[in-house]
């Protein structure tokens, strides 16, 4: 079971989080023209990344905020957590 | 006295207390403090059980969590349970223990059949033989290995012991309390440090329980008692024992299972069976010490070989003698140690060494104690079929590749050792690249992927010296990066016996003419053989050979099997072991019960259960409840002997002619507040929410990205700023999930907040054409006209001095209002609107009639919604948009989304307007058509209706626009029926909608 840190709570276990997919997505601003490759890379297309990726989890149980999770998906090695908005260096 | 083989004096068991016990029906004495194997040895009890596939017999090879053989069936409080080490089993007086995997009788076992077929038993041999062909696998093959096979019965009854979880945070979490264990959890203690020290055994201390060394100066068994006595009065420290550390997860957590009450005849009251411990640690020590290795040779898997480690721990801890004429065949050091321990008890042991001339302390001891020795002499093959009775023992040449004259010699047990594996397995699964160790031929703790240190045994150092101080650094640094503090401990004297180099030698070659099985696993009964015929097929890869032989795959890992299998594969192969590589550990270490794992989370626990204000008011009124999620909710509320059918008729029926009431405090509710609310309502729902006033509500349905249907409800605005979202029960966390996705992650800039207040209110849908009537006397104080409140109308109110929200919305199709009142005056209004509802012929109506009332309606609910549908194919898509986007709306455009004959929902009567239609059935063409016939759509929710009085679905149905007026047929294999059906509109009851206007 993960030990993930929650930028607002601390220390939790993986059990009070959700996981929430590749936080690099970035949703198509609304009103815009799009190409279907562009929408199909949005709804669907994902990379099985092996080794360090930027994920979205949940914190569900908690203070119910989403966060970004620097997380290597080999090893489960946590590097680094941020709040939704912080800027990732 | 009948325990022969017990000794007058010594060991570590309570001679004051005998406990009477039964093994395979008879009746037995030991002591407390006795395992079930030590009971059963001092008994002259050797023969325990079958081997798994040639039904050889078997023994007891091991003390402890090694042993392969003692495995047996266990009767404890009217409860049974397989899959029991002997050698773990404490005694309790009463205990009763079976043998496993025999077949009729321990004594005479017909699958020992297949030991004088094993040329038919090589490896493989189930891939092979049970091939071909196909059919008599089910009627032969299968039934008999299932009735042959297995080490025991699981009991089919419920479980009635109590098994609970533990979540624990420590500095450093210690498995294992010999040597190493004590000496790193004293110093971490004395730090400060929150310490758990975990024991797997009864008694601490390990190996100092059993071997003849000194430490400051007293015997290591006391340093260990009063070590022990001074961390258990420590704050900081829980000691543990009967706790096993079985797996190491990811981010230091740890998973021990504690037996708690597993050594008592019967648990006792509110005290759980087993509990356990989810353990993050900040460091992990790992002390589990070493397993001692089996030399291989002829028939070594006779009752009465065993390990030389185990039989020094019966001597020395039970008081108990495997043997009376023992003979000990070692490559080490250590099986002198036993020898000495038999000669001091008046026994004259052999001892049979397969080094050429070693010298050491221990075998001038030995010596001088004037015990026999035979240097470069090896066991050829034990002779005896229930229990040894004798050995053919042979010299050895140098290279170990000849075998001299044979000689037979009388014995009645042999000990064998092997040297010692460190026990790497939790280090392993924390992701340690374990490395092989030359010195000891064995596999040792390389780099640590996490915080985990090895030490003593475990890491292959085999001195007492040594482990002690490698052990009180490891505690006292870990321990001061944690606490900051650093308490110097003095370094205690250490008096022990230096020992000899080992024989790099684990297996006897077979002499000439001779093909005596030489076993290496000995619970799966793989022998030398199998791993050859392995790789004369072709097999490689250990884990290859692993699964094809079935070596080390028994429920005690190969602990005592694997290296010996390596240095087998490693030697034909002519590779080093280290090139060969070790299979991988994986938790547990050791089995574990599915109640422990389960642990109170059974039954009811399972999940937590929700019920309403009005929960005991339901009870009351003989509410038949029904799970909607984790809610209770009543399904139908029975009058006198009525069936369900019966009962949701006459509630839905009621509703149509008088006035119902359902509780439905369970629909999620949503509370959005923010200047930006209407913004962020306008991108989550299909519709428009941008002019919505004051005061109104409006349903909207909200789709996934992808555009299939996620959800649907009212949401009401309260206030300029404030709007009150529902969403269906199934959903309710869901939705809340996505709004604050949204919000948080793509769309910071709208400045709205969102909350759960689904238990911040209870509510209650009034129902049916006289509902308005019923709502006057409710609140006789507001105008609740059609035209004060008129359909999608909102209004504040209170309820005889209950704030209340009133709003005009309709599931049911009838002229409806929803009440919500604060949670706590759930139960106040909803008997307020039973009692006020009397001159009306109110009647509660459950889910059952609930569900009637929306199919016949033509509503969509869960059933049609169910993650595969769209907008247009449930018929809302006269909700969508076309000058604003929302969440999923690009998805729409989607080539199958738009294709012309795309499902959709429609209404579905039984020609005969009498049987009724199975829920989930297919609908057909053609009900004569061969195999598979092509599927045109499903029903998706089916009803008895009130208003037709027959029955009537909903489908999903390809094309489903234009097939109104089609006769098709609904069939249901499962039902075995075939039923002639003709498609009509989904609005079966007031298509114009005119009633919720009324
Ligand atoms: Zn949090």
């Amino acid at each position: 079971m993960l030990h993930i840190k929650c930028p607002y709570c601390g220390m939790r276990s993986q059990n009070e989080f959700s996981y929430g997919g590749d936080a690099s997505v970035k949703r198509p601003e609304l009103n815009k023209e799009i190409s279907d490759e562009e929408w199909d890379n949005f709804v669907y297309n994902r990379k099985s990344l092996r080794g360090k990726h930027l994920e979205l989890w949940q914190h569900l149980s908690g203070c119910r905020q989403w966060i970004k999770v620097e997380r290597d998906t080999t090893t489960h090695e946590i590097f680094n957590t941020y709040k939704a908005d912080e800027e990732i260096s | 006295m009948n325990q022969k083989f017990r000794l007058e004096n010594g060991g570590l068991i309570n001679r004051d207390k005998k406990l009477s016990f039964k093994f395979n029906g008879k009746t037995y004495y030991g002591y407390e403090g006795d395992t079930l194997a030590s009971a059963l040895i001092a008994n002259g009890v050797h023969l325990v059980g079958r081997s798994f596939k040639y039904h050889r017999p078997r023994g007891f090879f091991g003390a402890g969590v090694d042993e392969p053989y003692a495995i047996v069936q266990l009767y404890r409080n009217n409860e049974t349970e397989p899959n029991i080490k002997a050698t773990e089993q404490e005694l309790f007086e009463g205990l009763e223990a079976k043998s496993v995997n025999c077949w009729p009788s321990v004594n005479f076992d017909i699958g020992a059949i297949n030991n004088f077929l094993k040329i038919f038993l090589p490896a493989g041999f189930y891939y092979k033989t049970f091939m071909w062909p196909k059919s008599f696998w089910y009627r032969v093959y299968e039934p008999f290995i299932r009735k042959a096979a297995g080490l025991g019965v699981a009991s089919t009854k419920h479980d009635k012991e109590r098994y609970e979880h533990k979540y624990e945070y420590c500095d450093l979490l210690i498995a294992g309390s010999g040597p190493s264990g004590l000496a790193s959890a004293y110093a971490a203690a004395k730090n400060g440090a929150r310490v758990i020290l975990a024991e797997d055994k009864p008694r601490f201390g390990g190996s100092l329980l059993t071997s003849d060394v000194n430490i400051g100066n007293q015997s290591g068994e006391d340093w260990a008692k009063s070590i022990i006595s001074e961390l258990k009065e420590m704050p900081n420290v829980v000691v543990k024992n009967r706790s096993q550390v079985f797996g190491y997860y990811d981010h230091n957590m740890l998973v021990m299972s504690e037996k708690v009450s597993d050594h008592l005849p019967k648990t006792k009251k509110h005290h759980p069976k087993q509990r356990l411990w989810y353990i993050r640690a900040k460091e992990v020590l790992i002390s589990s010490g070493s397993i001692e290795r089996p030399i291989v040779f002829g028939n070594n898997d006779t009752p009465g070989v065993m390990l030389s480690s185990a039989a020094k721990e019966y001597l020395k801890v039970y008081g108990v003698l495997v043997g009376k004429n023992p003979l000990v065949f070692t490559n080490n050091d250590s099986g002198y140690e036993t020898a000495i321990e038999f000669k001091k008890n008046g026994i004259n042991p052999i001892i049979l060494d397969s080094r050429v001339n070693p010298q050491s302390e221990i075998i001038d001891e030995a010596i001088n104690l004037g015990i026999k020795i035979n240097f470069s002499y090896v066991v050829v093959a034990a002779h005896g079929y229930k229990k040894v009775s004798s050995a053919d023992i042979a010299k050895i040449s140098d290279d170990k590749k000849q075998l001299g004259t044979i000689e037979n010699i009388k014995c009645d047990c042999i000990c064998v050792s092997g040297f010692w594996t460190p026990t790497i397995h939790l280090a392993s699964q924390s992701g340690n690249k374990t490395k092989f160790k030359e010195e000891i031929d064995a596999f040792v703790p390389g780099t640590s992927k996490q915080n985990e240190t090895t030490l003593g045994a475990a890491n292959g150092i085999f001195t007492l010296e040594e482990t002690l101080k490698d052990s009180f650094i490891a505690g006292q640094d870990l321990s001061k990066k944690i606490t900051n503090k650093d308490n110097k401990i003095s370094f205690p004297n250490v008096v022990e016996k230096k020992s000899s180099q080992h024989d790099k030698f684990w297996c006897v070659p077979l002499p000439k003419g001779k093909s005596y099985k030489r076993f290496l696993d000995f619970q799966n009964d793989v022998a030398v053989s199998d791993i050859e015929i392995a790789l004369k097929e072709g097999y490689r890869s250990i884990e290859h050979v692993k699964r094809y032989t079935t070596l080390g795959m028994a429920t005690d890992q190969g602990k005592t099997s694997n290296l010996n299998g390596l240095q087998l594969v490693s030697d034909i192969e002519n590779k080093v072991v280290p090139a060969v590589g070790h299979t991988t550990f994986r938790p547990p270490y050791t089995p574990i019960s599915i109640g422990a794992i389960v642990g109170r989370e059974v039954g009811k626990h399972s999940k937590p259960t929700r019920k309403s204000p009005m929960h005991s008011w339901h009870e009351k009124n003989n509410a038949v409840f029904v799970d909607a999620g984790v809610w209770l909710r009543p399904r139908y509320y029975k009058q006198g002997n009525e069936t369900l059918f019966e009962a949701s008729k006459r509630e839905a029926k009621n509703v149509r002619t008088n006035v119902g009431v359902c509780d439905v405090t369970t629909l999620g509710k949503i509370d959005i507040k923010g200047p930006d609310a209407a913004e962020l309502l306008n991108r989550v729902y299909t519709n428009a929410w941008l002019k919505l006033p004051v005061g109104k509500a409006r349903y909207g349905v909200m789709l996934r990205e992808d555009g299939i249907v996620m959800d649907d409800g009212t949401t009401t605005r309260i206030s300029e700023n404030h709007y009150h979202m529902t969403t269906t029960t199934a959903q309710a966390a869901n939705v809340l999930s996505h709004l604050e996705y949204y919000l948080q992650l793509v769309w910071p800039e709208l400045n709205v907040n969102v909350v759960s207040t689904t238990e911040q209110w209870a509510g209650a849908a009034i129902a049916g054409p006289k509902s308005r009537k019923l709502l006057e006397k409710l609140f006789p104080k507001n105008d609740v006209s059609n035209e004060g409140l008129p359909f999608m109308g909102y209004m504040e109110s209170d309820l005889f001095g209950v704030k209340a929200r009133i709003f005009r919305i309709s599931f049911s199709g009838e002229l409806a209002y929803e009440v919500n009142v604060e949670s706590n005056n759930g139960q106040f209004m909803w008997e307020k609107i039973i009692e006020l509802g009397q001159e009306f012929q109110v009647q509660p109506y459950g889910t059952e009639a609930l569900s009637t009332l929306r199919i016949e309606m033509g509503h969509v609910a869960g059933s049609e919604l169910d993650g595969r549908t769209i907008s247009y194919d449930t018929s809302l898509e006269g909700l969508i948009s076309k000058k604003k986007d929302f969440i999923g709306k690009r998805s729409l455009n989607r080539e199958a989304f738009t294709s012309s004959d795309r499902q959709k929902i429609v209404g579905v009567i039984p020609l005969d307007k009498k049987t009724s239609i199975p829920e989930g059935s297919h609908l057909v063409k053609d009900a004569q058509a061969p195999l598979p016939n092509k599927k045109l759509g499903h029903i998706s929710a089916s009803c008895w209706s009130v208003e037709h009085d027959n029955p009537f679905s909903l489908a999903i149905l390809k094309d489903g626009k234009n097939m109104i007026g089609e006769k098709l047929f609904v069939m249901s294999p499962l039902k075995n029926k075939v039923i002639p059906v003709e498609i009509v509109s989904s609005h079966y009851v007031d298509p114009k909608g005119e009633r919720v206007r009324s």
